[in-house]
């Protein structure tokens, strides 16, 4: 289905440099008010409405009550009253506990860590509270209303301790659900439908895009459904998987690939737990190719648990192993950021997108491959054969 | 020592100086301008544009036009006026005198003259007693229970009985309860029965929690008592959440969380007192200590006079009760629980007890404690007998009622164990069920491919959870 919306809602990528490209996507479905706005003022409008409509909604975190460190939190205080929208202390396991507990009472919390470089103190409230409080009940209890938000990711200077991407660690708590937006528009309607689901979300936003990234966001009151991935770009030699500021990146490499006569499908995952396998699945079954890209690490990141799932849905399928382009194995660099970051050259160059073969060959190749497979039967037969014949 | 030091205003403003230094453009300026103490106010009026540089001129003036009485003296720092002294002066680590402890019975259950009390009708000084005596009861015969192979595990709360009773005595209905795990009392007094226990204790499909959780993981909605997570602490600062959903809602209720000595070391119980007294929250914060975190005595745990003490370092009103004595427990909570309502406050309680028994099914405490230590307390300074004498004092107790009440509980809770025991697990389905509202569809297939794997080998699991 996110496939279908994906063709009825054709997008337009604006080329540009790897950072700092403008997204403007023109939905062909909606014909309704929209405004030129950046990430943090579609979070911003998320939030007022958020607020508007649920009387029992809270904002709150360090420093939210003048605006926020990234503006995100702007005129909400004054709107809503320093009871709803207030500031805490310097405290990130209280931030949640706090949020935790409003929560349980049937509020909707919405909670910020200042930059999810901080959030780890917060991770036992997040892991044991937060992610058990409805299954360890029975269901007499839940914390549904719980929505963290945390700015993530690289932002060209940010170092150690402003640039992280820890969505990997949140990925392995059955309990929480874990969304990154990639755009303004797609911002406000997923933060919509994550504080208003009913179970905890942890909600990244590309801090990188929070004034570089301008599109026409709806003014109205929208949700973008959770664990539905979507179809951004249609193509049929390589599937490119990601999520927030690194589809910009990767919507570059793909152009790139593009003359050379590569075709990419370019996917945005949007909800990485419970992560939305079918759509990718159905994606690599046609190209059968897949190829992961992300900021974090590439050790245990997860790309990791993406392309363990699409070996196990897509082997006889895919035409070469699936390859992830993603951050490096150290802590975030200052000085040697542009050699860490995961680039379109870096995706370019990967074994998946770097050899120009038609996609005529692949089929000639895969039948000769298949029929050796039939006659033998042997799995580790294919998988030499693969690596030898597609690199 | 004085005269060696420059004087204390002297040495600020040469901080203040210094600390100008940095970014500031009238940095040359400063250097060159006229020494103070004693002169006039600086001829050089420049307003910076930097606002830390304009704070600190502010200071710098207000300190120099002000200088003759350095006692009279005080400033408008960030947070509020504080004054001078040119004593160097460390506050004590301590006070003389630890903080007194209040108590209404002595150790025999007499009532203390001249003792401060709410007054408690026989209807509920009754139901106190007989629920302390229902808790022991059932404490005994669940951990024979496990002893005996027929639970995993068990946590008694031996010696705590009147902080269980009691506390709840004081307390509404409406009030939220985030336990930590040794306040099974509270739910006893709010009415959940000992077939319920029973059915948590033995993962029943009876049980609310589904079969989830470890025994003594007690929770129910109805009662207002969130259910228990083993994590220590991490209840704290949700309690205060709750708090504050409470006061935001306009009801006539509190949030009460309990905890240990133990507990009290934990970063969460740091961020729940200071948020509580921040966001100004209603929330009873209960500590048992009990003496005892599993193997580890208070001396290890903290160096402070217990736990009250802390209080005030958050700027939270606080007091240390008698533990063991049913009456000084509920005035304090009666009283701690109106302030916090009132006065949109979190109040600090601690309650001294003994942990007299193990901390759990799991643990052998006599290999860190004499068993001497442990009988002294379960005798002398028995919860129990000292409630018993004053409430037979007034007429409202007798040896027939006692045995009564042991004898109707007895049966009942070997009936409890009996029908638990007896029901069967619950459903396969649950394994899967409440991860989310709704499973996803991961969690489905995996549902699908665990029934497979029983399918094929139905030997590998236990037969006596339906399918």
């Amino acid at each position: 289905m996110a496939s279908l919306l994906g063709r009825f809602c054709r997008k337009l990528v604006v080329p540009g440099s790897a950072h700092g490209s403008r997204m403007i996507s023109t939905t062909a479905c909606d014909s309704e008010a929209v405004k030129s706005l950046n990430l943090y003022s579609a979070i911003n409008q998320a939030l007022h409405i958020a607020l508007e409509t649920d009387p029992r909604s809270y904002v709150f975190g360090e420093d939210v009550g003048f605006g926020g460190v990234f503006r995100c939190t702007t005129g909400l205080a004054e709107r809503f009253g320093k009871n709803r929208v207030f500031n805490t202390p310097l405290c990130e396991q209280g931030i949640v506990g706090f949020g935790i507990g409003l929560a349980a009472m049937g509020n909707r919390a919405v909670v910020e860590i200042q930059f999810a470089d901080y959030i780890y103190p917060a991770f036992d409230q997040i892991v044991n509270e937060a992610a058990k409080f409805r299954y360890r009940s029975g269901n007499q209890f839940n914390c549904g209303g719980l929505t963290i938000r945390a700015p993530y990711g690289a932002v060209g200077h940010g170092g150690h301790y402003h640039s992280q991407s820890p969505e990997a660690f949140f990925c392995h708590v059955p309990g929480i659900k874990v969304v990154i937006p990639r755009s303004p528009r797609e911002a406000k309607g997923l933060l919509l439908s994550s504080i208003r689901d009913p179970n905890p979300v942890v909600f990244f936003e590309p801090k990188w895009l929070y004034r570089q990234a301008v599109e026409e966001v709806p003014e109205h009151d929208y949700m973008i459904p959770l664990s539905q991935a979507e179809v951004i770009r249609e193509g049929n030699d390589i599937t490119l998987v990601g999520w927030g500021a690194q589809l910009t990146v990767m919507e570059q490499a793909c152009l790139d690939a593009e003359k050379e006569g590569i075709s990419c499908e370019l996917i945005d995952l949007k909800t990485l737990l419970p992560w939305d396998k079918e759509t990718v699945e159905a994606s690599v079954k046609k190209t059968g190719r897949l190829l992961i890209s992300h900021e974090a690490p590439v050790t245990g990141g997860f790309g990791a648990e993406i392309s363990a799932t699409i070996l196990e849905r897509c082997f006889l399928k895919l035409e070469a192993p699936v390859s992830r382009v993603c951050g490096l194995d150290t802590p975030f660099p200052l000085v040697f950021e542009p050699f860490y970051m995961p680039t379109k050259n870096k995706a370019s160059s990967s074994s998946s997108l770097s050899s120009p073969l038609k996609k005529k060959h692949y089929l000639i190749m895969g039948l000769h491959v298949w029929c050796r497979y039939w006659m033998q039967s042997s799995p580790l037969l294919i998988t030499s054969h693969s690596i030898c014949f597609f690199r | 020592m004085a005269q060696h030091l420059k004087s204390s205003k002297s040495t600020f403003l040469n901080v203040l100086r210094h600390s100008l230094a940095f970014g500031s453009p009238s940095h040359a300026s400063r250097h060159l301008r006229q020494k103070l103490p004693h002169g006039g106010p600086p001829s050089i009026k420049k307003v910076s544009p930097n606002p830390l540089t304009r704070l600190c001129n502010t200071m710098v003036d207000t300190l120099s036009s002000s200088h003759e009485d350095t006692n009279s003296q005080v400033m408008d720092f960030p947070g509020g006026k504080v004054s001078f002294t040119p004593e160097i002066h460390f506050i004590s680590e301590s006070n003389e005198e630890r903080v007194p402890c209040y108590r209404v019975l002595d150790d025999n259950g007499q009532q203390l003259p001249n003792s401060q009390f709410v007054p408690v009708s026989k209807e509920i000084a009754v139901k106190m007693y007989s629920d302390m005596v229902t808790l022991q009861m059932m404490d005994n015969i669940f951990y024979e229970a496990q002893r005996q192979g027929r639970l995993s595990f068990y946590a008694t709360a031996y010696g705590e009985e009147a902080i269980n009773i009691a506390s709840a005595a004081a307390l509404s209905p409406d009030d939220v309860i985030f336990p930590q795990y040794r306040e099974p009392g509270v739910l006893l007094w709010r009415g959940f029965t000992l077939q319920e226990f029973a059915n948590q204790c033995f993962g029943n499909k009876s049980d609310y929690g589904k079969g989830r959780q470890m025994p003594v993981h007690y929770g129910s909605n109805k009662l207002n008592y969130f259910t228990v997570s083993a994590t220590i602490a991490t209840q704290l600062p949700n309690a205060v959440g709750a708090a504050y959903s409470l006061k935001m809602d306009g009801k006539d209720a509190c949030a009460v969380t309990f905890f240990g000595d133990g507990g009290s070391s934990e970063g969460d119980f740091h961020a729940a007192m200071n948020f509580a007294a921040v966001m100004e929250a209603p929330v009873l914060f209960i500590c048992r200590n009990n003496g005892w975190a599993i193997s580890t005595p208070t001396s290890d745990q903290f160096r402070s006079d217990g736990v009250v003490v802390k209080g005030r370092a958050y700027g939270i009103r606080s007091i240390r009760v008698d533990g063991n004595d049913a009456l000084a427990m509920y005035s304090a909570v009666h009283e701690a629980r109106e302030m916090a309502i009132r006065e949109h406050r979190p109040i600090l309680i601690e309650a001294l007890t003994y942990r007299v028994g193990h901390h759990s099914t799991s643990d052998d405490s006599t290999r860190y404690r004499s068993a001497d230590e442990i009988e002294w307390w379960n005798k002398a300074r028995n919860p129990l007998s000292r409630f018993r004498t004053w409430v037979e004092s007034n007429g409202w107790w007798s040896d027939e009622a006692e045995s009564d009440l042991r004898s109707r509980i007895k049966k009942e809770m070997l009936e409890a164990i009996r029908v638990a025991e007896k029901t069967e697990k619950p459903n396969l389905n649950h394994m899967f069920s409440d991860v989310y509202d709704v499973p996803p569809l991961n969690l489905r297939e995996q549902e699908l491919l665990v029934r497979q794997a029983i399918k094929s080998h139905p030997q590998d699991y236990p037969s006596d959870v339906p399918l």
